[in-house]
């Protein structure tokens, strides 16, 4: 699937808007994105593996809350910056 | 008591915090010109930046941002250059089922004892004590404090924290003894360690809190700020949200120092300062804690207070700050001092501008302005 990444997450991906990886879950697409990209996923999942407050996730068109969501190889993985205020 | 701690000479370096990135401001040799760094890290909340005494090298950087969760930046360099924490602090993982708790922001940085090189602790929101050994690359729980039901208890929620996140800071290493350990927390009060900080204890007596709720819990309890005395680690110096204390150890009684301010003034303010070489003096940053709590400088006239005598009274000491119309105030992290002959004392604002004195607060000028909201204000010893 491909992963659209946010500006905010740019630095850790070589400034690169989208990443093409291998996972059945969002879980394994974030241990992937990790694994070529260090540290990024704490920056999205908190240690009690929640997506953080101001992070949102979406598979295609629907907001994706739980890590376990199944994903297949055509699926559109968006992590997007949410309102955060100034 | 001879202090061990000789005078510092020469140029200053600050090491500046803010609600949008992290600046440098550096001084000449005679500490009259500054010279403020472009911003680094611009757009990140950087709640703390401090230097490593020991190597004078190292420099570490709590960050976050609006939207990403929190971590460390570190610089080898003398801040040349940075590179990110490879494991950030983090709670530990809630068994199934079970609800744990997640860093928000790291808000408080300590190098540890000087014979412990390349150890630092970190304080966080929520309150959470954390431990690196290498330098800030990896960071790991520290002591039993952070899963301990006693001590989550005490910490209270979010609701009984400060504004932006109840915190754990002022971590504070004895330096006679890596192993006698003193942390803060708003809420949740001051706790000591004897053991390295296998276990830790309340030390309260003597502290008083808002009107109405029992003082014997740790909970209720808001310490600011927290120094110890260079010259004299038997002497702590607090600033808490009810009042002005000092303890000289053994003792386990505060005595509220703060009573013999100006009762106009009053004794609530944010952050600590100590004199480096002697313990008899220390300064504070009175804000407005009436009614509403404004948390601005009293009637809009900013000021420093002064004691030379442990408290038992104090000077004001406000020749170059606006004489009204001021409504700022100085964060806890936000006022420190440098180790030179006089001492040098500086302070961020809450609306971005730093001030310096280096004749030990008797005139102040503004060495910087139009800086985001200032969180932190440190000194750096970089470079031989």
């Amino acid at each position: 699937m491909t992963v659209h990444i946010p500006s905010a997450l740019r630095s850790y991906t070589a400034q690169q808007g989208t990443i093409d990886v291998d996972a059945s879950t969002l879980a394994e697409m974030l241990a992937e994105l990790d694994r070529q990209y260090p540290g990024i996923r704490f920056r999205i999942i908190t240690e009690q593996d929640t997506v953080r407050p101001h992070i949102r996730i979406f598979v295609n068109d629907e907001q994706a809350f739980c890590l376990a969501k199944p994903l297949k190889n055509e699926d559109d993985v968006y992590i997007v910056c949410a309102l955060s205020g100034g | 008591m001879k202090s061990p701690n000789t005078a510092g000479k020469g140029a200053v370096t600050l090491l500046i915090g803010t609600r949008k990135g992290a600046f440098t401001v550096k001084s000449d040799s005679a500490r009259r010109i500054w010279k403020l760094s472009a911003p680094i890290f611009l757009g990140h909340i950087i709640h703390h930046v401090v230097a490593d005494p020991r190597d004078r090298r190292t420099v570490l950087m709590a960050a976050s941002t609006g939207h990403l969760g929190p971590t460390v930046f570190r610089s080898t360099d003398a801040g040349k250059t940075w590179k990110e924490a490879t494991t950030p602090p983090a709670f530990r993982k809630a068994p199934e089922g079970g609800k744990g708790r997640s860093v928000d922001h790291i808000f408080w940085l300590t190098p540890c004892h000087a014979n412990e090189p390349q150890a630092w602790y970190a304080g966080t929101s929520p309150q959470g004590l954390f431990r690196s050994d290498d330098g800030g690359v990896t960071w790991t729980p520290f002591s039993c404090i952070n899963d301990d039901p006693q001590y989550i208890e005490w910490m209270g929620t979010v609701q009984d924290g400060t504004p932006d996140g109840p915190k754990l800071h002022s971590i504070i290493i004895d330096p006679r003894d890596p192993k006698h350990l003193y942390f803060g927390m708003s809420g949740g009060g001051i706790h000591e360690s004897t053991d390295g900080g296998k276990s830790f204890r309340p030390l309260l007596q003597g502290m008083d809190v808002v009107d109405g709720f029992d003082r014997a819990t740790p909970t209720f309890h808001d310490p600011h700020c927290v120094r110890l005395c260079p010259d004299n680690p038997d002497r702590l110096y607090q600033q808490n949200h009810c009042g002005i204390y000092r303890i000289d150890r053994p003792s386990e009684e505060w005595v509220r120092i703060g009573r013999t301010m100006p009762k106009k003034i009053g004794d609530v303010g944010f952050p600590m300062v100590v004199h480096p070489r002697d313990a008899s003096r220390a300064w504070v940053f009175p804000m407005d804690g009436r009614t509403v709590w404004p948390r601005v400088s009293p009637e809009g006239k900013p000021a420093a207070y002064a004691t030379k005598n442990g408290g038992k009274s104090w000077a004001r000491q406000d020749k170059g700050f606006p004489r009204s119309n001021a409504w700022w105030t100085v964060k806890r992290q936000a006022m420190t001092a440098d180790t030179h002959q006089p001492v040098g004392l500086y302070l961020g604002t809450t609306q971005g501008e730093i001030w310096a004195s280096r004749n030990e607060g008797a005139t102040w000028t503004c060495i910087a302005r139009h800086l985001p909201e200032i969180y932190s204000v440190e000194t750096a010893l970089l470079g031989r």
